[in-house]
């Protein structure tokens, strides 16, 4: 066998196991869009044992969108939370990595290694106390939405390892340069790093504004029996996991399109971002 | 023990020289400080205020009489009861109505601030005391003391990181430090269903809940702990290299020369990682149902007779839960090792291929070593991280299947934290929840260490660079 055959019978066989790769991805969700195109008349919503729907109809987006239905709420409860998560967070974070990164002051080793310790415990282990404290505040049940962004970003200092690796590798002669030349800290930090770290800002906010869509566990404890403050992971969950489900599985799925497409157009367009922030963060660690 | 404490050497010793040296200086402070320094240290920020300090003079003193405000009026009327966490819980009165009295998780959350408050004005303390010495130390050599407009402009400046981090810090205190310290006195009380503030009261019971875990008789829980244990390493250690070997072959295939439309390839894998897991993993979940598309499409095509029990055997389980977990991660390896993967520098397969190495060596002996040097932190946290994997366990299984075996309601596929999850939600015992944390606290901290220790790139930091 020649170099040149063996050659294209690699190239084949790599192409045949991309092709199953790529067929094993996309078939949950192709599923998934099938099912929310069937028609109320076959299976009533409910699962049914075949995959191609016998009558295409919109009756799912239809319910979603109708009177009966909250979705509309939940979905902008989300958006809501989502925007000022990624907005406030990605502040924090590039607050704590200047900071980190570029001053030397004292305790700052021990601020990061308390950090690194605190994140070994796990998150649910405080869920009763950060209850009771959102409800000192009056954030839980009606107030959940404010209630689920100050959790979200009150402790999201500590997520600083990303954008701190990349602030580290901005030179910084160009820091002393410019306060050589009269500039305050907070001048060059505003005017000069935050401009020069468009990827690493678009990354961190990306990452901040995906976490509160998959967000149902402590959303559902905060927001307890409150359906108007529901966000869609805590109400779509409730579809499938409630007894009536067989009733709202074609809803589901049409409300699971709904959220995942907008999604998935925005992390392809900003994918870019996304590989590079990732990537720097694991070979940093 | 004393020997070391005293030659200052491990970390308690450096703590209490510290302590000694700190003191050493205050009383040095005292003796040589002029009236307004010693006044100072009864009333702080009096020195700075009667050396026309006025912005740090009267926050020092607002710091001061906030704190005897709280510690009056709050702090102390918990304070006292954290010993004992109440005494007196719900009253019945003569009208039949209750009037309730002590509520042990107030005492415990509020004591719990007010210690924490009291050291941190013991700090605050000690640094009117230093700005005093400091300001005698300046006005001694003659020089000018500094200003407000400096002082305000210095957060803006030398001081920017105080500016940066001030409401950083105070939200993870809040929200972080603070119910965690919480949740760990909760594991040496008997907060649990039978004793629910307001009604009840909880108090201290020593060690007995870390005896109940590892207690093996019928009502300890230590053979649940243990297989809830085993199966979190298990899960654990192919969750990371099961998806990172797999996502390195396929960003391997998809670098290979020759393979067209790279960035298709891509798109379509990283569609896992952008739609939300509720939504995907919730769908996969019902399509492995017992009535679900799989066994009715086997079942169809008369290749099965009965439903496969994917969900509700304890193997399968299993196996399902790692094999669908490599529909999720395999696209973050893959993302992660596609740009490192073309780092490795082409002549090194070049000499290889010329000595008649085959593909597998090259792997071996040249790709493998490489990432594995590389990517070494990724893996760590990666490792650690599905530890705590909540979200891939629960909306698959959310533990199950259970069993009469195990108690405390934990399932065979339960991790620690699903578990944990559990009792805090369905049985309101978070005094084992909170033992449970603790053990997680543990396994990761210790796994982290000796992993750590290991990691070419952290023992060679010059040949990581």
């Amino acid at each position: 066998m020649g170099m040149k055959t063996k050659k294209t019978l690699g190239n084949t066989i790599t192409y045949i196991v991309l092709i199953i790769i790529s067929i094993i991805w996309l078939f949950p969700f192709v599923c998934l869009f099938l099912q929310s195109l069937r028609s109320y008349n076959e299976g009533g919503g409910g699962m049914v044992e075949y995959l191609l729907p016998k009558q295409f109809s919109l009756d799912s987006y239809k319910f979603l969108f109708s009177q009966d239905s909250q979705f509309v709420r939940w979905y902008l409860n989300t958006l809501v939370i989502a925007a000022f998560v990624a907005v406030l967070q990605t502040i924090i974070v590039l607050c704590v990595s200047y900071a980190l990164s570029r001053m030397r002051f004292k305790g700052r080793t021990f601020l990061m290694r308390f950090w690194l310790i605190l994140g070994m415990f796990p998150g649910f282990l405080t869920m009763i106390c950060l209850y009771f404290l959102l409800k000192q505040f009056g954030l839980t049940q009606q107030g959940a939405i404010p209630g689920l962004i100050l959790i979200s970003v009150a402790s999201s200092g500590m997520g600083y390892y990303v954008t701190k690796g990349y602030f580290d590798t901005i030179p910084k002669a160009l820091d002393e340069a410019a306060r050589i030349d009269g500039a305050s800290r907070a001048r060059v930090f505003l005017t000069m790093i935050i401009p020069m770290s468009k990827p690493i800002i678009i990354y961190a906010a990306l990452v901040a504004f995906m976490a509160p869509w998959c967000d149902y566990i402590f959303a559902s404890y905060v927001a307890f029996g409150y359906s108007d403050s529901y966000n869609v992971a805590v109400a779509m969950q409730r579809w499938v996991w409630t007894n009536d489900y067989q009733g709202y599985f074609t809803r589901f799925c049409a409300g699971g399109m709904l959220v995942a497409v907008p999604i998935t157009i925005l992390f392809i367009c900003l994918q870019k971002y996304y590989v590079e922030g990732v990537t720097g963060g694991a070979v940093k660690g | 023990m004393g020997n070391s404490a005293n030659s200052g050497k491990g970390p308690v010793g450096k703590f209490f020289k510290g302590v000694g040296n700190e003191c050493k200086e205050i009383g040095l402070t005292f003796a040589q400080g002029d009236w307004k320094t010693k006044v100072s240290y009864l009333i702080m920020g009096f020195g700075p205020l009667m050396r026309k300090q006025f912005l740090r003079g009267f926050a020092y003193l607002a710091a001061e009489v906030l704190f005897i405000w709280y510690m009056i009026g709050f702090g102390w009327g918990y304070l006292k009861d954290f010993t004992t966490l109440g005494t007196v819980a719900r009253v019945m009165n003569d009208d039949g109505t209750f009037s309730y009295n002590d509520n042990s998780f107030l005492i415990l959350l509020y004591s719990l601030l007010t210690i924490i408050l009291i050291f941190i004005f013991l700090v605050v303390w000690r640094m009117n005391l230093r700005e005093n010495r400091n300001e005698e130390k300046l006005l001694a050599a003659g020089k000018q003391l500094g200003t407000v407009k400096g002082d305000l402009y210095s957060l803006l400046d030398s001081h920017f990181d105080k500016t940066l981090l001030a409401i950083p810090v105070l939200g993870i205190f809040v929200f972080t430090v603070l119910p965690i310290v919480f949740m760990i006195l909760v594991a040496f009380t008997d907060y649990d269903a039978n004793h629910q503030p307001p009604t009840n009261l909880f108090t201290w019971v020593g060690l007995e809940n870390f005896r109940n875990l590892f207690s093996f008789g019928t009502t300890g829980l230590g053979s649940t702990f243990l297989t809830v244990l085993g199966w979190t390493l298990i899960w654990a250690f192919f969750a990371t290299f099961l998806t990172y070997f797999c996502g390195m072959g396929v960003a391997i295939m998809i670098n290979r020369k020759g393979i067209k439309f790279k960035k298709l390839w891509r798109t379509i894998l990283v569609m896992t990682i952008a739609v939300p897991q509720f939504v995907s993993l919730l769908y996969v979940y019902k399509m492995f149902a017992g009535d679900g598309l799989v066994n009715s499409y086997l079942m169809k095509w008369g290749l099965i007779s009965s439903a496969i029990p994917f969900w509700d055997n304890p193997l399968l389980a299993k196996i399902m839960i790692i094999v669908i977990n490599l529909w999720i991660g395999i696209p973050y390896t893959m993302l992660i090792t596609t740009g490192l993967l073309m780092n490795i520098p082409e002549d090194l397969y070049e000499s290889a291929r010329i000595d008649g190495a085959t593909g597998f060596q090259m792997f071996k002996s040249i790709t493998l070593p490489y990432m594995l040097f590389v990517t070494g932190p990724f893996l760590l946290t990666q490792f650690t991280g599905n530890l705590n994997n909540f979200n891939v366990i629960f909306l698959l299984t959310q533990g199950g299947p259970q069993s009469m075996k195990l108690s405390n309601n934990a399932g065979y596929t339960d991790l620690l934290v699903t578990w944990l999850y559990k009792m805090t939600i369905n049985d309101t015992n978070y005094r084992m929840a909170a033992v449970l944390g603790i053990m997680v606290f543990v396994v990761t901290a210790v796994i982290s260490l000796i992993v750590y220790g290991m990691l070419p790139s952290v023992r060679d930091e010059e040949g990581f660079q």
